[in-house]
């Protein structure tokens, strides 16, 4: 069989491991840096996919599949796994029939999130093993691997990307795909499937059994690689921060771990015992580090020397580990203004910016490209907490300032996010008697992460058109009064501003719904015609 | 350990830069190399600075260019080519286009970008949008006019650049493309 070399970026290269691997099924939600991990799966022939309402739905739909003998893969981003995190934890009891492979994308340094958190403590909080690759090669290797790993153990698999794996292009070789090797079909399995307590505590005691066994067999995995070349330093490291290890310090000593939960610690003792120095080189938390000095094991230098936050970076690792400063960087003595991103030119979601900020409202954001409200020249929002939170912050303060809230919060969401978790806010706010307003900024996308369709688009992850939510009905049928609902154009910015006074007036709750659509998509879909024509 | 070339090629979001990345990449690897590119996706496309790293060479571990390392460092708006220095030394080749983007309409743009650069460093190509268009008859195709300059710089044979033009420029565009990379070349 002759292999075809590509350049891949380790999303790429994600979906390709998962197309390869027989997988026929892929679920997630958009989010910086895993977006295109479904993007591509889905163009593979055979291949189901959907972008999910979040990412519980995703882990959900993505559980049902493997129950049903698919092997299937699940996409996220780092936050996006708190959302999933109620069915994650349960995954682990119950196990897959076909393999589960679950991805999750960090983004140290927040180059497009609202934090850093690190997923590896997902893996050791739920039981569940993760892989972490070092470039797009691996990426792929490991994907199947992951697959191999899930059946042979009965546990979902997780492999950690960064964005730096995520969004760098290097050169996989390409293979065949396989078929399934799993009877596709559900078949009932009482007391493994159903996690009421009495099979639930079966369960866990076959998850502590799985973990043992796996804990022992991870010290022979390929996946993790010893390099003895000096005594004094070594380096113990995983996924992108090894090839920045080997670009400075080619000659130094190294155990690179493929599997980072559980550990291999077999391994890494009798590493550490042959080398006088073991730098532990892990981006923003210690949690190699923290497991191994768990075991008793001293001679090693982590966090004490490497920062907690950000990224690391092949001159961080060289001047740390070689105790210099760097000098000599050329420098030109002109300040340049910083650019920081902003809203596009032309976006109609603008104007509603300057009416808040004009109207001096409290307004609670939330995670889009609207988030740039913040920004001057708008500076118009006071939090951004996470997915939805915007129509859940301003009922909290309503609720705190009790008879003295003065009715001038505001909540901003976009539609994605909405559809995402911005609905049982709502729900939430007419149940509970609240007063404010909630406006939708639809430009009828999921704009930041590439524009993606969602449930208030029309359209699904193959183009297909689908039923596009309806928000008059939606919010008559939570409850929102007929009188205090609106829909309008996002060019029209007197009405905008009218509207807002006067649904602020009432001192009821209001959703108003503001109409534009997003000029990149409006681009995008011009472009298609054009090659289509 | 035999050279990696290293090239940054930075600018505002919605430049071309990760199309003009992808061209030199592939190239690159269609001349037999190994190739590693990073860039950012997501919130600092929206108008930020952004940048894509390419490296290639018999064998590639970092995607990152590590400090000082560059070889060519390749820029699509002035000012934004001072923001990345730390990634050069006194022999890098600074390709810039004399293209001026205000970060908002109120920041002032600094000035005597220019003297400043050609005081730091040998090699240095300021590339006129204006006088492209004229050469090429579209402004469309800066970026490839570019990637032509700098091919006079680093060690790619002429079939795997057209190739990779080939592959990566939209349909029924590839002659004009290859038309904007010879001109490119010969502003060298």
């Amino acid at each position: 069989m002759m292999t075809k070399q590509v350049l891949l970026s380790g999303n790429e290269a994600i979906a390709r491991g998962a197309y390869e691997a027989g997988a026929k099924v892929g679920t997630g939600y958009p989010g910086t840096p895993s977006t295109e991990i479904l993007e591509n799966l889905s163009k593979y022939d055979g291949v189901n996919c959907e972008w999910s309402v979040n990412e519980k739905v995703a882990l959900e739909v993505g559980f049902g599949s493997c129950l049903a003998g698919q092997r299937t893969i699940v996409t996220m981003k780092h936050v996006g796994l708190n959302v999933a995190a109620d069915p994650l934890f349960t995954s682990s009891y119950i196990g897959v029939k076909g393999g589960l492979v679950i991805i999750v994308a960090d983004d140290p340094d927040m180059h497009s999130s609202q934090n850093e958190q690190d997923s590896r403590h997902y893996a050791r909080a739920s039981q569940i093993p993760m892989l972490e690759p070092s470039n797009s090669q691996e990426a792929k290797n490991f994907v199947k691997l992951a697959f191999e790993l899930s059946e042979k153990y009965d546990t979902p698999v997780f492999i950690r990307s960064v964005t730096r794996i995520s969004h760098s292009k290097t050169i996989v070789d390409l293979c065949d795909p396989i078929k399934n090797p799993i009877k596709v079909g559900f078949k009932r399995n009482i007391m493994k499937y159903v996690m009421i307590p009495a099979f639930a505590r079966i369960r866990h005691k076959e998850v502590l059994k799985r973990m043992a066994k796996l804990e022992l067999d991870c010290n022979t995995f390929s996946i993790n690689k010893k390099t003895i070349t000096d005594k004094k330093i070594g380096i113990i490291t995983s996924g992108i921060i090894y090839e920045y290890v080997k670009e400075v310090l080619p000659d130094v000593s190294i155990l690179k771990l493929g599997i980072v939960y559980p550990l291999p610690m077999d391994l890494i003792r009798k590493f550490c015992e042959s080398i006088d120095t073991v730098y532990i080189t892990e981006e923003v938390d210690p949690f190699i580090e923290t497991e191994i000095k768990a075991k008793g094991i001293t001679n090693l230098i982590g966090k004490d020397k490497f920062p907690l936050f950000g990224e690391l970076s092949p001159d961080i690792i060289y001047n740390t580990v070689m105790n210099v400063q760097e000098k000599d960087l050329i420098s030109i003595d002109i300040e340049i203004p910083k650019r920081p991103p902003k809203l596009c030119p032309g976006c109609p979601h603008h104007q509603i910016f300057n009416v808040l900020n004009r109207l001096g409202l409290t307004v609670t954001g939330d995670i889009g490209c609207y988030t740039l409200g913040v920004l001057p020249p708008y500076s118009a929002m006071d939090t951004c907490l996470d997915m939805g939170a915007s129509v859940t912050v301003s009922q909290g303060i309503e609720l705190a300032e009790g008879k003295d809230f003065k009715n001038n919060t505001v909540a901003v969401i976009g539609d994605s996010t909405f559809a995402h978790s911005g609905i049982t806010g709502l729900i939430n706010a007419v149940y509970n008697k609240r007063h404010s307003l909630v406006i939708v900024l639809d430009n009828s996308t999921t704009a930041m992460t590439g524009m993606q369709p969602n449930p208030l688009s029309g359209e699904t992850i193959n183009g297909d058109t689908t039923y596009a939510i309806d928000y008059q009905k939606l919010a008559e049928a939570v409850g929102v009064k007929t009188e205090q609902i609106r829909i309008i154009n996002a060019y029209k910015e007197e009405i905008m501003e009218d509207t807002v006074k006067e649904l602020l007036a009432t001192k009821e709750l209001a959703f108003m719904v503001i109409k534009g659509p997003c000029v990149l998509l409006k681009r995008k879909r011009a472009k298609q015609k054009r090659g289509k024509a | 350990m035999s050279k990696i070339t290293n090239i940054l090629m930075v600018g505002v979001g919605g430049q071309g830069i990760i199309l003009a990345s992808d061209i030199i990449s592939l190239a690159a690897m269609l001349d037999q190399n190994d190739v590693k590119k990073s860039e950012i996706h997501g919130m600092s496309q929206r108008g930020g600075s952004v940048f894509s790293h390419i490296r290639f060479g018999e064998k590639v571990h970092s995607p990152l260019i590590p400090h000082k390392k560059a070889d060519i460092l390749i820029s699509l708006e002035e000012m934004e080519t001072l923001r990345w220095l730390q990634y050069t030394n006194t022999d890098t080749k600074i390709i810039y286009a004399k293209t001026q983007i205000k970060p908002s309409a109120d920041s002032i743009y600094p000035e005597g970008i220019e003297t400043a650069i050609k005081k730091e460093f040998e090699t240095v190509y300021t590339v006129h949008t204006n006088e492209i268009k004229e050469k090429t008859g579209n402004a469309k195709f800066f970026n490839v006019v570019l990637l032509g300059l700098i091919s006079n710089f680093i060690d790619i044979q002429d079939k795997p650049w057209h190739d990779a033009l080939n592959k990566e420029v939209p349909e029924g565009t590839y002659d004009a493309n290859l038309n904007a990379f010879n001109i490119g070349k010969d502003l060298a």
